[in-house]
């Protein structure tokens, strides 16, 4: 038990932490927004997930990937094959040219399905795919990078190039993924309609459950060894290997674990808004997913849910008013975080959030302006008379 | 070629050469066990960089380096720390946003793997090694302090402390006492007195007053070539020594 509370809850701080984001999350908002909005507070947290991820890969690893993107991307597009696989029974596509394939493939004069389609008719490969899929082809790039001892700003292009290929590829097999449309119109997963009010609700809440999850483990991930090795490696990397430790084996491994949490982001985007498209896995979306842990604080597993809920209310109310601004905005805020605030809200709450409580808590605050009045009617009578 | 010795640490006929420039060139250099010895030389002899060749950090061009009878210079850099060589840098390279207790345990050499760093656990066995480690590096009480707030000295000190809790058979150590005050120094003289036993110890230093308290047996490096070698009486009265130290 104290086994758990210290390395996954994160001692009493973590707790509260912990206990403050569940309450927002599991009880306030879904007690205070409409379901239009919950729904999309929901979308959010599912590039919380991307985020999350990026605490281990950039914030502690000090890997910088421009392509969580992609592993989001692919985690969402392994449940929409399933989906659309489901959407598409011969009843209801009897009016195509071949009833029983994805709509967009017959467009695409596809007359049968590919056969690597065909393992996606089962939930159960889809749920292994969501995960396993992602983070061979992570471990396929770093492999190839951190063997080869690349690292830093190079690393960054290369899998911001590849978020790039990706989109390209998908958008190009426009027969085999759908294109620029990406796969839509998904309705039931095993009969269950998810787009009714009652699955958005469940779904809402299943995806609050599996951040936590993932937040827990990442903890638990951050607290061992190999966290500590995480942030040796990232400030003095060759006293790591020459300590004895196989540098390039950790920075594999997190890049998978970083890359299977972002897709399972991915699925649960597919699941709650309904389709998934290329959009979600170019460059731009990638690169959000930077600037949300960044102004979450990037060392900070609880901050960066609340940067990515921020910036993201954000940017709906302000494309809402002035869409052509937002990019710009967007770009400002994130050189304003990286060059005032390097670690994000955490770091604001860190440096002075506590302060304030410990402050109104022993009513400090109270006495200092009260001294402060004071002093300054004192100042006001000593003044020679105007 | 080269054959198996008693030597702790045997390198024969190594060279490397960059662009052509050959930094060690034909080096022959044994150093046996329980053995402190010391490398001194000018600047750009190649000292560091024969340091550089044994960790794996560079690659040699030709060749051999065997410790304990086993080759090197074939292995990765973590496997020749496995096989109980370890080095410290010239400057100190410690995580400075660690604290010393944390330093130290990052070194310990147990949970190398990744699933071994994921699964390993602080038992009291670690504790007690790392409070003994910390203890003989005079950093006893200051194992709770972030490493960054250390004295200059004292990064160096940890910096050994680091690879003293691995109980390496060869210790390598460029320029311990860089940028340490004199108390320091006599410190570390004694320090590196006390752990040479049981283990071979190999230093790079500039300072000879502190190489002519710790070295049994001082080796000159002058332009990638031994220039002499021997005790360090022999060594400070040799005409080719003295000609490149004062020479010019």
């Amino acid at each position: 038990m104290n086994f758990m509370y210290e390395r996954v809850l994160g001692g009493k701080n973590g707790a509260i932490g912990i206990a403050v984001l569940a309450a927002l999350i599991l009880v306030i908002l879904p007690l205070v927004l409409d379901l239009f909005r919950l729904n999309l507070v929901g979308k959010y947290l599912t590039y919380a997930f991307a985020a999350v991820s990026l605490v281990l890969l950039w914030g502690y690893g000090g890997i910088l990937s421009l392509g969580q993107g992609v592993f989001f991307g692919l985690g969402g597009y392994c449940m929409a094959m399933f989906l659309k696989l489901e959407a598409s029974d011969p009843e209801s596509t009897k009016i195509q040219s071949t009833p029983g394939i994805p709509d967009f493939m017959d467009w695409n004069q596809l007359t049968e399905l590919p056969w690597w389609w065909e393992p996606f008719n089962s939930f159960g490969f889809t749920m292994l795919a969501v995960i396993l899929i992602p983070s061979i082809f992570a471990f396929i790039i770093g492999y190839s990078m951190f063997k080869r001892r690349v690292g830093g700003v190079y690393f960054a292009i290369i899998t911001q190039i590849i978020a790039l290929i990706i989109t390209v590829l998908i958008v190009g097999q426009q027969g085999y993924t759908g294109g620029i449309n990406g796969i839509t119109d998904l309705r039931t997963l095993h009969g269950w309609d998810i787009r009714d009010d009652s699955s958005k609700y469940i779904l809402y809440f299943i995806n609050a459950f599996l951040l936590f999850a993932v937040i827990f483990l990442s903890r638990y991930i951050l607290t061992s060894k190999f966290g500590q090795l995480l942030l040796a490696m990232r400030d003095k990397e060759d006293r790591v290997r020459f300590s004895g430790y196989d540098v390039s084996n950790f920075k594999i491994f997190v890049f998978c674990i970083a890359a299977s949490i972002s897709a399972l982001g991915g699925a649960m985007f597919t699941l709650q808004v309904g389709f998934m498209s290329p959009s979600f896995v170019g460059i731009v979306p990638s690169i959000e997913m930077v600037i949300f842990a960044a102004v979450g604080g990037r060392m900070s597993l609880i901050g960066v849910v609340y940067g990515t809920l921020l910036v993201n209310f954000g940017k709906t109310m302000f494309s809402e008013t002035f869409p052509e601004v937002w990019l710009f905005l967007m770009g400002g805020l994130f050189i304003a975080v990286v060059m005032f605030f390097p670690n994000g809200l955490a770091g604001i709450w860190e440096k002075h959030g506590k302060k304030m409580i410990t402050c109104v808590k022993n009513m400090q605050c109270v006495n200092v302006i009260r001294t402060m009045i004071n002093a300054k009617r004192t100042a006001k009578l000593d003044a020679p008379g105007e | 070629m080269s054959t198996n010795t008693d030597f702790a640490l045997a390198i024969e006929d190594l060279t490397v050469s960059f662009d052509g420039f050959k930094a060690v060139d034909s080096l022959n250099l044994y150093i046996d066990k329980d053995e402190l010895h010391v490398v001194i030389g000018p600047n750009g002899a190649g000292k560091t960089t024969v340091l550089d060749l044994v960790c794996g950090k560079t690659k040699s061009t030709s060749g051999s380096i065997k410790f304990k009878n086993k080759e090197l210079t074939n292995l990765a850099e973590h496997e020749i720390v496995h096989a109980g060589v370890g080095r410290k840098f010239q400057t100190p390279s410690i995580y400075e946003n660690l604290s010393v207790y944390d330093n130290l345990e990052v070194s310990y050499p147990k949970g190398r793997s990744v699933f071994g760093a994921l699964t390993f656990k602080r038992t009291d066995e670690v504790d007690a090694r790392i409070k003994e480690i910390a203890n003989e590096i005079f950093l006893g009480d200051f194992l709770d302090m972030e490493s960054a707030l250390l004295s200059h000295g004292q990064k160096q000190w940890l910096e050994i402390g680091m690879l003293l809790i691995q109980d390496p058979e060869l210790l390598m150590l460029d320029e311990p006492v860089a940028g340490m005050s004199v108390n320091e120094r006599e410190q570390t003289a004694e320090l590196l007195n006390r752990i040479c036993k049981g283990r071979s110890v190999l230093v790079i230093e500039h300072d000879m007053d502190f190489v002519e308290k710790i070295a049994h047996k001082v080796t000159v490096l002058h332009q990638g070539k031994i220039l002499a070698e021997g005790d360090m009486k022999t060594v400070q009265n040799n005409p080719d020594v003295i000609e490149v130290y004062l020479g010019h």
